[in-house]
């Protein structure tokens, strides 16, 4: 729905258009009309506000289309149950709506009733449509296998269907920043408005001051989610304490992390929240211009922003004098183009300003100094998408969400090993192992859960034994790992922790920029010595001594990294290799010692064999051998060169006959 | 006649002249409509910035975005993120490498596949995923990229016919 119909006057004598702003138009979308008494425009905007709470009238569908919905086919499923609909000449809209969180069973469906009861269903696919088209339309049943629950039904219409907050995957979870993802019109400001879009915004421009708005969260104790933590509060009242004229807001929607994607979640599913938070943090801090700064690889997020920005402007909620307030501020979106250590603050500036992504050293800070030497505050996606809500319902209600001391919620994506891989919203100080085991459900079957690894490439693994710690900053960081910006990978037998390392280490020193030395050449150094770790020392006696000797200065080395690194990127470097050092340190051991990688998967480690009684000389496994190490005639048994065998398993994948096996 | 390029067009269709801040975004379009940057887009570039072609290329080169060689009929985008690593991504990875026989800049022998490694394409819950011309693909084996590929070879000898 592109058009606004609940900031649309009801009649002459409503005044608000973006040019001519009126301070009540959020309390006229609950209450209105304020300015005037008239029962005709009180129904008229009752009506309103349930048609756009609702969705629509009538019965309709919600179809979760995020981009990992698409990816299980959700743009198929709808395209099947339009043309179910034309066939039968009925007319039931679909709304594409964003991520509820709960990938595992996606695709997500849900009926809003007639009576406007709605109702979840899951596990569709393209191949399940006309199986679910059938039994919900065709033969009238909508209690069936793909019924997962439903939600608010104040009536009890439905008594027999479990509430959706209470089916396992959502009990346990506290919704604030993801409340509306997968529920509403991600592409509606109306939609956004009855959800409670925008209150928290009129609130703060209307009825308090910069300074009590910036206390406000201060007190809420609301620190970055983006992975560093800082007091958002306090970032925002240093800006605010700058006396320039011009400022700036940047939201940090970069979300390089590999296996996170919290942020583009929220930007997919509840865009306008993100436009809020905006509003509020840039009042708060004087700034007129914001700019998300968004990764290229995520063209959905920026489709949904760019079209929510637009609906803000043309409703007077962007642009000059918002809510008559004397507030000005607009947002530009930026794309990012590929480049992890642009999720660093001061990369990002340095990007926005047209250049290489390459940090600089702070003092001063962004805050002080930042967008073309303006005080600018940089905040991540998920620390803004808060900001309403600690607004509306206030600092205590805020603090008091998260366990013990801690405040707030936190957005994890969970994946890897686990039964049901989503996104879970917590409070901040759950044991981990609640959300892994209660929330994820655990391992799959048949195997067991080794370690947890959170935080990304700047994060740590956190073994099965610890996984009671609490998930706050402080706890995490005295084991080893962060709590980062949200990613969290379970891992099981499968994984060998060498590998781990390596792997982000390989990816670290592939985004280091290359600006200070100590990361330049120190995770080069680190990713050189782990390969070696993970592949057999072949060669002579000398080349076997370098790669001993690598792993005794490794430790020394990824200290001297992390303390003289120009930026968090490189400062962080070392954290999956000291964190894997520290609690699976046998399994280094393993591959120093006897060349042996106890999991199965450096397959750098793995030899090969030919069985000669099976082997039938076809030669196809000496073919696909990338190494030349396979030798024979034809017809006749052949055999491998250990020494030349990289491990890679070519052959025993071409093997007809499966006489090829790996024996070490 | 003069035949002005794609990169010459989105230039001049800016309104004003573009400042260092408006680097980034132009490259961006030029790779969106002509698949990759050129030396004569990145000299366009330099001149219309009025910046040295040197600080242009350091740009381009840095960020992972920009390519540099023409894509190849089909594009695969390869997620290797922590997700998809633990599921096995990097023995996907090889498979194409030696199925399509890349070269090192990711393109195959026969310039028809260009393979693309990203870091992470944020749909860790169907892991291992590959986005084959621009469809996502979730739960990969070995055995099923390459029924993926045959139906693509299929296809293209279909179309040839």
């Amino acid at each position: 729905m592109n058009h606004s119909e609940l900031m649309t006057p009801c009649c002459t004598r409503c005044r608000h258009t973006a040019a001519t702003p009126c301070a009540d138009v959020i309390a006229c979308v609950d209450h209105g009309p304020i300015c005037h008494e008239e029962d005709a425009c009180r129904q008229e905007r009752a009506a309103r506000l349930e048609r756009a709470r609702r969705g629509g009238d009538g019965m309709l569908l919600y179809v979760g289309a995020g981009t990992c919905g698409r990816a299980n086919g959700a743009l198929t499923v709808i395209e099947k149950m339009n043309a179910y609909f034309e066939r039968r000449g009925l007319r039931v809209p679909i709304i594409e709506t964003g991520c509820v969180g709960y990938c595992q069973r996606e695709v997500f469906v849900d009926l809003v009733t007639a009576d406007g009861v709605r109702l979840s269903y899951c596990d569709l696919s393209p191949e399940t449509t006309d199986e679910f088209l059938q039994t919900m339309f065709g033969d009238g049943q909508l209690h069936n296998r793909f019924l997962l629950g439903r939600y608010d039904d104040p009536d009890d219409l439905y008594r027999g269907v479990t509430p959706i907050g209470d089916t396992p995957f959502f009990a346990r979870q506290t919704k604030v920043v993801l409340a509306n993802c997968g529920v509403i019109d991600p592409a509606s400001l109306d939609a956004a408005l009855a959800a409670g879009g925008f209150r928290a915004a009129a609130k703060a421009l209307a009825t308090m001051t910069p300074a009590e708005v910036c206390d406000e969260v201060i007190a809420s104790g609301l620190r970055g989610r983006g992975g560093a933590g800082f007091p958002t509060g306090r970032k925002w009242k240093v800006a605010y304490d700058q006396a320039r004229s011009q400022k700036y807001l940047i939201c940090n929607a970069d979300e390089g992390d590999p296996g996170a994607f919290m942020d583009r979640a929220v930007l997919e599913s509840d865009p306008f929240r993100i436009v809020e938070g905006m509003l509020i943090a840039a009042y708060a801090i004087g700034a007129t211009r914001g700019y998300v700064y968004c990764r290229a690889e995520y063209p959905l997020a920026i489709e949904r922003l760019s079209e929510a920005i637009r609906q803000c402007r043309a409703a007077g909620l962007l642009g000059r004098n918002i809510f008559g307030a004397l507030v000005d501020f607009d947002i530009t979106i930026k794309m990012g183009a590929g480049a992890f250590v642009c999720g660093e603050e001061t990369a990002i500036l340095a990007s926005i300003e047209g250049g290489r992504g390459m940090p600089r050293p702070r003092p001063p800070y962004p805050a002080v100094s930042g967008l073309h030497g303006c005080p600018t505050v940089l905040n991540n996606v998920e620390t803004l998408a808060n900001v309403p809500a600690v607004l509306d319902k206030g600092a205590d209600w805020f603090r008091g969400l998260g366990y013990g001391e801690a405040a707030g919620t936190k957005v994890f994506a969970l994946s890897g090993r686990v039964r049901n891989t989503g996104l879970v919203e917590v409070p901040v100080g759950i044991p981990l192992r609640e959300v892994v085991y209660d929330i994820g459900g655990g391992a799959p079957a048949g195997h067991h859960i080794k370690a947890v690894q959170i935080g990304g490439p700047s994060g740590g693994c956190i073994p099965d034994e610890y996984l009671d710690v609490a998930t706050d900053y402080g706890t995490l960081q005295e084991l080893g790992a962060m709590m980062g910006s949200g990613g969290m990978v379970v891992m099981d037998e499968r994984s060998c922790m060498v590998d781990v390392a390596k792997f982000f280490m390989e990816f670290i020193r592939g985004e280091s920029c290359g600006k200070c030395t100590p990361c330049r050449e120190g995770t080069t150094r680190m990713y050189e010595i782990l390969s070696e770790l993970t592949e057999r020392p072949v060669g002579d006696d000398l080349r076997r001594l370098e790669r001993f000797r690598g792993i005794l200065h490794l430790e020394e080395l990824a200290e001297t990294v992390k303390e003289t690194s120009l930026c968090g990127l490189g400062q962080s470097a070392a954290n999956p290799v000291l964190s894997t050092l520290r609690f699976f340190r046998d399994e280094y051991e393993a591959h120093v010692m006897e060349s042996e990688c106890p999991a199965g998967a450096c397959t750098g480690l793995r030899v090969f064999d030919i069985d000669p009684e099976l082997c039938t000389g076809c030669a196809l496994c000496a073919k696909n051998c990338p190494s030349g190490a396979i030798l024979g005639k034809r017809k006749f048994a052949h055999s491998i060169i250990v020494d030349r065998c990289t491990g890679c398993g070519a052959c025993a994948d071409s093997c007809p006959k499966q006489a090829v096996l790996a024996v070490a | 006649m003069i035949v002005v390029t794609t990169a010459e067009a989105i230039i001049a269709a800016r309104q004003e002249k573009p400042t260092r801040e408006q680097m980034i975004p132009l490259l961006q379009e030029i790779q969106a409509a002509e698949g990759f940057i050129s030396p004569e887009a990145m000299f366009l570039v330099a001149e219309a910035l009025e910046t040295p072609v040197s600080r242009i290329y350091g740009v381009a080169t840095f960020y992972n975005q920009f390519r540099f060689a023409p894509l190849g009929e089909h594009v695969i985008e390869l997620c290797r993120g922590t997700a998809c690593h633990v599921k096995q991504s990097l023995a996907l990875a090889q498979h194409l490498k030696r199925r399509l026989k890349l070269r090192d800049d990711g393109n195959s022998a026969d310039g028809r596949y260009t393979v693309i490694s990203v870091a992470c394409l944020g749909a860790c819950s169907i892991a291992p995923v590959v986005k084959l011309d621009g469809e996502f693909y979730g739960h990969l084996t070995t055995e099923k990229l390459d029924g993926l590929l045959d139906e693509v070879e299929a296809a293209n000898d279909e179309a040839a016919a």
